[in-house]
């Protein structure tokens, strides 16, 4: 005789997983909200912060080579590489965490066998723990702080500084920016963006129109550069940030909802097998006293 | 005619709006904007973006520095941070403007030459806070 004490032991506890499981996708769902409009929030800033930096960056190919500061132009050199990757903090969002670090992992590995210094700066702490385990003597560490809510602009200018920095001093030509690129509540995407130099590819296609070459400068366009510089790199990684964050919640949404689902599978599962159990005791239970009354 | 104005920082878009003429705190000085102004881009200091409709002021926000993007028909004022004035406190201006004017003092005793220039802006902003909020005081 099957006992059924542990069958109902073990449909209690799926059933306060569900619980579990099912808040904090509905919680996940009210953040990415949030997260969506916050990264819709810092949306206007960084279109018009381009459509400056294409001005300047047409103004300044007037000049000699060499006059671009090395954050857009790069150090002309190809040899030393940072990758940044971004991603959650926090699990349970299924594959996203792992998809963005391992993309990062792969281009490391690229960068290596093709003879490259690489060196890792990693923002969220999964990412951190995937890579640190390979690349241990490879990360830079991040100056963010621990523990935040949500994503600050702050944060994005820590990381952006400790970058200046790194370029300032040579010790790195290239910088990218490896993180999940949040397409659509059901897709995420591992993406790769150049952050140093930022030419060529985006700012190659400056739309020369007669209205953009034609602007004034006060002060001179290098001065303005090397300020709106630094700023346009905080603001992408800033973007990135937030991009990330609503991936984050979304993929995190749809891992707890396919967990929820599977619960009430083995709910249901579980609950039929508990039935027939207790049918068959009931059964012998019933064949025994009548074999007895027969006996008598 | 009137030139639109947008002022944004990295967390949102403040204003967007039509105005009859815009001063925005240039580095090299405030720039009254009307209509039909020559493109310019400009480093912001700390200061007030000041919103007029005809002679009179609508609004006037605080930045703290940035940049600006002017052509003859809309003047885009990317801050740092931009909040509006009214929301200053002249206590705290008082007191950032104590605080900065000590952390730039130290780092001239100590010679830290490469942070002089961020300190000195630090100041310039505090100082800016504290005129712009003295006339409500």
């Amino acid at each position: 005789m099957p006992s059924l004490k542990p069958l109902r032991n073990r449909i209690n506890s799926v059933k306060s997983t569900q619980k579990i499981t099912s808040a904090m996708k509905m919680v996940a769902a009210s953040k990415l909200r949030r997260a969506q409009a916050q990264a819709e929030a810092a949306q206007p800033y960084a279109e018009r912060m381009e459509r400056m930096l294409r001005a300047l960056a047409t103004a300044m190919a007037d000049q000699p080579a060499g006059a671009a500061p090395a954050l857009l132009a790069g150090t002309g050199r190809d040899q030393k590489h940072l990758v940044v990757s971004v991603t959650g903090d926090r699990g349970l969002a299924g594959g996203f965490n792992v998809n963005s670090a391992r993309t990062a992992r792969n281009l490391v590995r690229k960068l290596t066998a093709e003879g490259k210094q690489v060196k890792i700066l990693a923002v969220g702490r999964k990412g951190r723990d995937y890579l640190r385990r390979e690349f241990a003597s490879q990360m830079v560490t991040n100056p963010m702080p621990g523990g935040r809510k949500r994503p600050e602009f702050g944060d994005a200018e820590l990381i952006s500084g400790v970058i200046q920095d790194m370029v300032a001093k040579g010790e790195v030509d290239v910088v990218t920016l490896v993180y999940n690129h949040f397409r659509s509540v059901m897709a995420q995407v591992p993406t790769e963006l150049r952050l140093v130099p930022m030419t060529p590819e985006k700012l190659d296609e400056t739309p020369k129109d007669a209205d953009q070459a034609s602007y004034e400068f006060e002060p001179e366009e290098d001065e303005i550069l090397a300020r709106l510089l630094p700023r346009a790199l905080s603001i992408q990684l800033y973007r990135a940030m937030l991009d990330n964050e609503a991936g984050f919640f979304a993929a995190q949404m749809t891992a707890m909802d396919g967990a929820t689902r599977n619960a009430g599978d083995m709910i249901k599962r579980l609950t039929l097998t508990y039935n027939r159990a207790r049918q068959a005791n009931i059964t012998s239970e019933l064949v025994e006293i009548i074999s007895g009354a027969e006996a008598v | 005619m009137p030139i639109s104005i947008e002022i944004v920082s990295p967390e949102k878009l403040l204003v967007s709006q039509s105005v009859d003429m815009v001063v925005i705190p240039g580095s090299e000085g405030d720039l009254g904007v009307l209509p039909e102004h020559s493109p310019m881009i400009t480093l912001l200091r700390g200061g007030e973006v000041i919103l007029y409709e005809g002679e009179r002021v609508t609004s006037r926000y605080f930045v703290t520095g940035g940049f600006a993007e002017i052509t003859g028909e809309r003047v885009t004022v990317l801050a740092d941070t931009a909040e509006l004035s009214s929301a200053l406190n002249h206590a705290d201006g008082e007191r950032q403007l104590q605080e900065a004017n000590k952390a730039l003092s130290e780092a001239e005793k100590v010679g830290q030459t490469d942070r002089l220039v961020a300190l000195m802006e630090n100041v310039q902003v505090a100082q800016a806070v504290v005129d712009v909020t003295a006339a409500a005081h």
